[in-house]
């Protein structure tokens, strides 16, 4: 039998069963930050910087705090100085400690200058209005090249910026960080090369685009203690954060994560909560600070944008002699994220195909231009774009179909890669090899769906509209490995419902339902018995969050190892009441059963009555943490097949195909489903989506102006799960949310080739850009 | 701030409301103040959806009609859809397709799609993607919502028989081809 066959046995996992909140906010309950808002909340506006970088010289907040409703105003002069990071990530964080709640300094336009809390929302905009304010104005730094220039203007001169980790960080010239690795010798690999190539990639901003803005609302409860009820994917680092930058105890402060409108990595960030917190401390009431869709995108967190040079050497055989990737990301006006992005844009991708000699130089770049942040994909997004187009070219030259060359390259079960053990998030990463891979199935039957035999040379191809197919292969990790621990608890109740509880973010992933999945799974009973709660600092045992494609992975497993704790107790107590000692009892459907005789059983909710009322009584519960020592790639095969307009650049994906592995499936429809949304994500990325900047001002903070997919523009997508088992993770699983998104961009480049033989190397490919490199080629020829 | 007095009245959810507003007052806002929380704030520009309602039976941003703008019309909004006990048809629909993540955009796509159903009798693609192009959605690629709007009206078209859904192009598969 293969592995990932036993899946088959399973009676909780491996269904799709009901996302467990599905009906509730089908009907529009009260579920997300804003829904639980009091009429008589304070509202709170931001006056945001107009300039990229200047230094304010004077301030005048007097006649704001006059104005009529205006409860508080704050300002650097009247909040604690506090250098932190926004960045919601284990502690000490691996990001630099940059900012400040209120600074001196505007270091892009939308940074923060000062916030006024007032009765209504006019009267906060009213009280923005006349809040004076002088700035210097300084040289402001637009691009990875100003920044890194000799004597390039600093961006973050404060003495207080530093990293809490010992890792390279130069703010005087504006590197945020640097990270490299070398296996084998890169020179050497070059030389030995038949074909060798250098190509320059750059790949745009983007914005998660969340259908839920960012918000946050902080109240005092009755004890004094504040309550922050947030759309976050980090319930316990925002605890710790906003502890940290007010500068008081954890102890005093509850994190409340309701249900939340998506967040794609935008609110693993601290962004509004230290403000509403401080504005609840300093007014006594609760106070809501609600992104406009404006707002989310300037002030909120984008997709780093790279430029990525891959060089590579390829042998006739179709050996791949050498890959260097050195990747600079330019991090915006804060550095959160910098740092691990750029390293799991090697991290997470370099291990994908066999190499012996490979190179990696990844950097980090300050400007004054909106600040990256985690978004799905994570780094390995943008160096995909490139490793997976040199791969068509690679395979070209040596005159390979460039699946097969795929197929002869990837790394397979029980391989390892030197770069899993060079490249870690911050530090150095975890030896491993890969357990689990039906990467080779994934190509195969993505390769079927797609028609992919039917593909012909671009050469051939004439006509105004002329259609092409391209492929990626992917990975990404699940976790971060002896970082990140996630943690769960669960108890049983009379009826044999059991409270689970977890630090697991549910951002509308579905984890909740895919937790209680894994818990019925362990506890022989059925998904609907659990009554999940997740991420409240107070009443939940920890977790690091959702990031790092973790919740399923790791969350998962400690929900496992609880449930498995709470079914030792249920088994013991069974066996108690049943007369038999416990190696004589075993549970089924909700019962413990002897062994020997099954008609002698006891049902949960008998065992649970007993234990709570009736003899030895005790609570049966069940905690367990975990962490995880390896991070197990997903894979996946993508194909697409396009048409260009060859007249306009006008591209049309006709169909699009993602395969996906990502070992048992916990819920297939919404593993499915995952895999749909980051796609569709993808080539909305991939072909309309970017910032346009006039001074550093994003101009196009809107839906109108900044295209996302909507139903009339989605192409015809299919997924196909492809079964594996891993062996670390909960019943077989490893992650499925991140990966998907890596694929559209590489894709369609690659489409666009095989459909008219011009290499795009910098998207969105908008018809512009797609005519200009067709007139381009025209014009060789 | 001078507080005029101002009303507005119209018929919510099928009662007869009059509510204390604002001549700046949005629609949304006096909404969700007045408890109808199940429209939600997006964007505020009139372009993702969240805050679709129904206005005389057509889809209508709320963050974009000033309440007063109300008057006298027939508001509905997502409260008057379904309940726990009985969901919507489009509501059951979506959830066993497996089609709510976040859930955000979901009481507008309902919306969306019951002016589709009240107002049109031919439920092709091109007509379906009319009426729901104005409700964005970041997590589901729309599959299966989708899916599961097909599948409603795929069976209204049926009931209605004008014309067999055999021989229709597309069907309740969506893509998935």
């Amino acid at each position: 039998m293969n592995r990932h066959e036993k899946a088959k046995n399973f009676k909780q996992v491996n269904h799709s069963v009901t996302k467990i909140d599905a009906l509730q906010l089908a009907l529009g309950k009260d579920s997300y930050v804003a829904d639980f808002v009091p009429n008589d909340a304070l509202i709170i506006k931001m006056l945001w910087s107009p300039h990229a970088h200047a230094r304010i010289k004077k301030i005048d907040v007097s006649k704001a705090e006059k104005m009529p409703g205006v409860k508080a105003v704050l300002w650097y002069g009247n909040v604690p100085r506090i250098v932190h990071c926004t960045a919601g990530q284990g502690f000490p964080e691996p990001s630099p400690y940059d900012t400040f709640m209120f600074d001196r300094k505007v270091r892009f336009v939308g940074d923060r200058v000062a916030a006024v809390a007032a009765e209504t929302e006019e009267q906060a905009l009213a009280a923005l209005e006349v809040i004076k304010v002088e700035y210097e104005l300084l040289k402001p730094v637009f691009s990875i090249d100003e920044a890194m220039a000799p004597g390039a203007p600093v961006i973050h001169d404060e003495p207080e910026a530093h990293v809490p980790i010992p890792v390279h960080y130069e703010p005087k010239k504006n590197l945020v960080a640097q990270v490299g690795c070398e296996a084998g010798s890169f020179e050497k690999g070059m030389k030995d090369a038949d074909f060798t190539f250098d190509e320059t990639f750059e790949t745009p901003y983007a914005q998660h685009c969340p259908i839920e803005p960012y918000v946050s609302m902080a109240q005092i409860a009755s004890s004094g203690r504040i309550v922050i009820t947030t759309s976050t994917q980090v319930p316990f680092h925002c605890r710790r954060i906003v502890a940290q930058t007010l500068g008081i105890p954890v102890q005093r402060i509850r994190v409340i994560k309701p249900r939340i409108g998506g967040g794609f990595g935008c609110k693993q960030e601290v962004l509004l909560d230290d403000v509403t917190a401080m504005f609840a401390l300093r007014t006594g009431r609760s106070v809501l600070w609600q992104f406009t869709r404006e707002e989310t995108f300037r002030t909120g967190r984008t997709r780093h944008p790279f430029r990525v040079r891959l060089r590579a050497g390829v042998k006739k055989d179709g050996t791949i002699s050498a890959i260097g990737l050195d990747c600079i990301n330019n991090t915006g006006a804060y550095g959160g994220h910098g740092l691990t992005v750029v390293s799991c844009s090697g991290g997470k991708t370099l291990p994908l195909y066999h190499c012996d000699n490979i190179h990696f130089d990844g950097k980090s770049y300050y400007t004054n231009l909106p600040v990256g942040g985690a978004y799905r994909g994570f780094g390995a997004t943008q160096a995909f774009f490139a490793i997976e187009s040199v791969m068509d070219q690679m395979a070209e030259a040596i005159g390979m179909d460039p699946k097969a060359f795929r197929q002869m390259n990837h790394i397979r079960e029980n391989e390892g890669s030197p770069i899993f053990a060079a490249l870690g998030e911050g530090r150095e990463g975890t030896p491993m090899t890969v357990g689990s891979n039906a990467l080779g199935e994934c190509i195969v039957q993505g390769a079927e769906a797609i028609g992919w035999d039917k593909r012909t040379d671009w050469r051939g191809k004439t006509g105004r509209f002329r259609r092409g197919v391209g492929m990626a292969c992917l990975m990404q990790g699940s976790s971060i490995p002896d970082i990140d621990m996630g943690a769960a608890a669960i108890k049983i109740n009379e009826d044999g419902s059991f409270n689970l509880t977890v630090g697991a973010t549910d951002l509308g992933t579905g984890s909740d339902t895919v937790l209680a999945q894994i818990a019925a799974e362990e506890l022989e009973t059925t998904t609907d018995k659990m009554i999940v709660y997740s991420s409240d600092t107070d009443l939940t045992p920890f977790d690091v969050g959702a990031y790092a494609s973790s919740t399923t992975y790791l969350s998962g497993e400690a929900v496992r190892k609880a449930a498995a704790d709470a079914k030792r107790q249920i088994l013991a107590t069974g066996a108690e009441m049943l007369g038999l000692p416990v190696g004589e009892v075993f549970c089924e459907n909700a019962a413990v059963l002897s062994r020997k005789d099954e008609k002698k059983k006891v049902s949960y909710s008998d065992i649970a009555n007993y234990s709570l009322y009736q003899k030895n009584q005790y609570q049966i519960i069940g905690t367990a943490s975990h962490i995880t020592k390896k991070s197990p790639p997903p894979f996946a095969a993508h194909y697409a097949e396009i048409e260009v307009d060859t007249w306009t650049g006008f591209i049309r994906v006709l169909k699009y195909v993602s395969t996906i592995d990502c070992g048992t499936a916990v819920n297939p429809t919404l593993c499915e489903g995952q895999t749909e949304g980051g796609t569709l994500n993808g080539i909305s990325y991939a072909l309309t989506e970017q910032y346009l900047f006039q001074n550093g001002r994003m101009m196009n903070a809107s839906f109108a102006d900044y295209h996302i997919y909507s139903m009339r523009d989605r192409p015809a997508l299919q997924t196909i799960l492809v079964p594996s088992y891993e062996d670390t993770g909960p019943f077989g699983a490893k992650s499925v949310s991140e990966i998907c998104i890596n694929g559209p961009a590489p894709v369609i480049g690659n489409a666009i080739y095989n459909a008219t033989g011009a290499r795009v190397n910098e998207f969105p490919f908008t018809p512009e850009k797609v005519l200009a490199a067709i007139q381009a080629l025209e014009k060789k020829k | 701030m001078t507080r005029t007095s101002h009303t507005v009245s119209f018929t919510l959810n099928g009662e007869k409301k009059t509510f204390d507003t604002r001549p700046d007052e949005k629609l949304l806002t006096l909404l969700r103040r007045e408890g109808y929380r199940g429209t939600k704030y997006g964007c505020g520009q009139g372009t993702c959806g969240a805050c679709t309602v129904l206005v005389d039976g057509k889809a209508t941003y709320a963050c974009l009609l000033y309440s007063m703008q109300a008057e006298g019309r027939k508001v509905r909004t997502i409260e008057s859809a379904g309940t726990f006990d009985k969901p919507g048809e489009f509501q059951k629909e979506l959830i066993a397709a497996g089609a709510v993540q976040c859930g955000y955009c979901i009481p507008g796509m309902v919306m969306s799609a019951t002016a589709l159903m009240e107002s049109e009798k031919d439920f092709s693609d091109e007509i379906v993607k009319e009426y729901m192009d104005g409700n964005l959605c970041r997590c589901t690629g729309y599959e299966k919502i989708w899916v599961a709007l097909r599948r409603v009206l795929d069976r209204r078209e049926a009931a209605t028989a004008k014309r067999p859904v055999a021989g229709k192009k597309t069907s309740s598969k969506g893509a998935k081809k």
